[in-house]
């Protein structure tokens, strides 16, 4: 598995052939119709995120050490860039994931170009998603001390 | 002689903006109105050579500066046609301004087990004072619905006003469905009971005339910012034989007349409901604001407005996969709407990077996404500086959204 800044980086590539914004949002388009669905256990309101406008579901497992989120959301656009979180984040460890910043954001004008209230929702899946990084090292740690 | 809507332009600089490298187009005035250029001016110009506090000073520029604040005063009086100035205050904008009633003639007239009737298409500003003062008072609040045009069922009504009833507090226009309600007719069954009406015409100001006299309503009140004028400021008109009755809202300075450490007695309208320093930059400009729409002509927009209404009726009704949210006949120029299955916040985003403004969600009216059962809409509002040009654009964004997202 490529590390985090390798992935990141073909991210900004992928994003750079793009004259403008339609196109970019046409990829995301894409990359939300290609999101596996989430299983239905968790598109429930408990795995609600708030601060988006539109909904987005998150849950996390941990599987043989690495990371795997599943996701959705009731906007196709938003559900691209969850997509693309997920691809970026998927198969890596907590550690991994705590220890490097998210910068494939800024660099494809993610962040800059959506609103506050819209980047408020981005930022909290940002946040989400790392807490479940944090929980699951946390566990780990702790069955660690008990082994 | 045809609306001179080119040169109107001209005299709003935001509009000659590009964005995204495009061509600003700015379907949002529900939200907030550009500045025209006296405006601007106005504002600038009381900052730069006349800044001083008004009602306090023994200098210059105080007297100068009262002396223009209690002008626009004037001026909105006559804007809105009420019987005098001690009837005009200036507050921070719609949402203090029903804030402000929904204290002091709660404080004054709600009790126990009062009722006070809002209606299912208030915005939440119209919704949360009054839920915050019936949980202080131990008060209900009761729904006027509408109907799947978005029409207010004012045959309910009666039904609905009774002997326990304080207020009916409702919205002139509605900024989510469009609708203008017949508030003269709701006003009219109110009164045959004694109960007072407000009507919060944040919507209605910017399009068309206002007369309070000939509404008869006993409050009124909007924002300067959605009639083109600064932000943070905004008017509450009360008639002046029920404001004397109410207690003031805040307390602090220029609203008092005698103070003393054992109690103090209230200054006489409209200087009891203005503590503080108020913002009188912004109730100038407000002013200037006026003189500009009273310059282009009241009816002129209201007739330019009705064909631009029509045009853009027609325009999305001949887009198979829209569905209007609202379809009042009686409306202003804001149109929400869904395009087939596409959630409205993605339709948003590729608007906006098109470079036009319009906005999505529930627009602070949640009850009426409710109704329809619908996470949120878009809406485009449009004012008279807004072209068939500027539809044309919106519809093929439209298309644009539809041929992307479906």
């Amino acid at each position: 598995m490529t590390n985090l800044k390798d992935i990141q980086q073909n991210i900004v590539d992928e994003f750079s052939v793009f004259e403008d914004w339609i196109d970019r949002y046409n990829y995301l388009i894409e990359l939300g119709n290609e999101l596996p669905s989430i299983d239905p256990r968790y598109h429930t309101t408990e795995y609600l995120i708030n601060g988006c406008q539109s909904k987005v579901w998150l849950h996390a497992d941990l599987v043989d050490g690495k990371m795997v989120y599943q996701a959705d959301s009731d906007a196709i656009i938003v559900k691209g860039i969850v997509a693309l979180l997920v691809k970026v984040l998927n198969g890596h460890t907590p550690a991994e994931i705590l220890e490097n910043e998210l910068t494939f954001i800024d660099a494809i004008g993610l962040s800059q170009n959506l609103s506050p209230t819209r980047s408020n929702g981005l930022l909290a899946m940002v946040k989400k998603m790392r807490l479940y990084a944090m929980a699951y090292q946390a566990r780990e740690l702790k069955n660690k001390d008990h082994e | 002689m045809s609306f001179p809507v080119d040169q109107i332009r001209n005299d709003f600089p935001i509009l000659k903006q590009r964005v995204y490298n495009k061509p600003l187009v700015y379907l949002d005035n529900g939200a907030t109105t550009h500045k025209p250029q006296v405006v601007i001016d106005t504002v600038r110009e009381l900052q730069e050579m006349h800044n001083s506090s008004v009602h306090r000073g023994i200098h210059f520029l105080s007297d100068q500066m009262t002396a223009r604040y209690e002008a626009a005063r004037e001026r909105v009086r006559s804007f809105i046609n009420a019987a005098s100035s001690g009837e005009i205050i200036f507050t921070s904008g719609a949402t203090g301004s029903i804030n402000t009633v929904a204290f002091s003639f709660g404080e004054r007239y709600v009790k126990t087990g009062d009722e006070i009737i809002i209606s299912e298409m208030e915005h939440h500003s119209n919704i949360v004072p009054w839920q915050m003062l019936c949980e202080r008072k131990g008060a209900h609040l009761r729904v006027i619905p509408f109907n799947e045009q978005g029409e207010l069922k004012t045959d309910e009504l009666d039904s609905l006003l009774n002997e326990k009833t304080r207020i009916v507090a409702l919205v002139h226009a509605s900024n989510s469905l469009g609708t203008i309600n017949p508030v003269k007719e709701v006003i009219r069954m109110a009164h045959a009971r004694g109960i007072p009406v407000l009507l919060d015409g944040a919507q209605m100001i910017q399009h068309g005339p206002v007369d309070v006299r000939e509404l008869d309503c006993d409050f009124y009140l909007f924002s300067a910012h959605k009639v083109f004028g600064p932000t943070g400021s905004g008017i509450l008109y009360g008639k002046e034989s029920l404001l004397d009755t109410l207690p003031p809202y805040q307390g602090g300075g220029d609203m008092v007349d005698q103070v003393t450490l054992e109690g103090t007695t209230y200054n006489t309208l409209p200087f009891k409901f203005e503590a503080g320093t108020t913002n009188f930059t912004g109730a100038i400009g407000l002013a200037a604001a006026i003189d500009y729409l009273n310059n282009v002509g009241i009816n002129e927009i209201v007739q330019y407005e009705k064909a631009l209404i029509r045009y853009t009726r027609e325009q999305l009704e001949k887009i198979g996969e829209l569905t209007l949210v609202g379809s009042a006949q009686e409306r202003i120029s804001v149109f929400s709407f869904l395009l087939a299955n596409i959630h409205p916040y993605d339709a948003g985003m590729i608007l906006d990077k098109m470079g036009i403004a319009v906005r999505t969600g529930t627009h602070c009216t949640q009850p009426v996404m409710d109704h329809f059962g619908i996470p949120g809409t878009i809406r485009a509002s449009l004012v008279f500086y807004n072209t068939r040009e500027e539809v044309d654009m919106l519809i093929d964004g439209i298309k644009k959204c539809i041929a992307m997202l479906s």
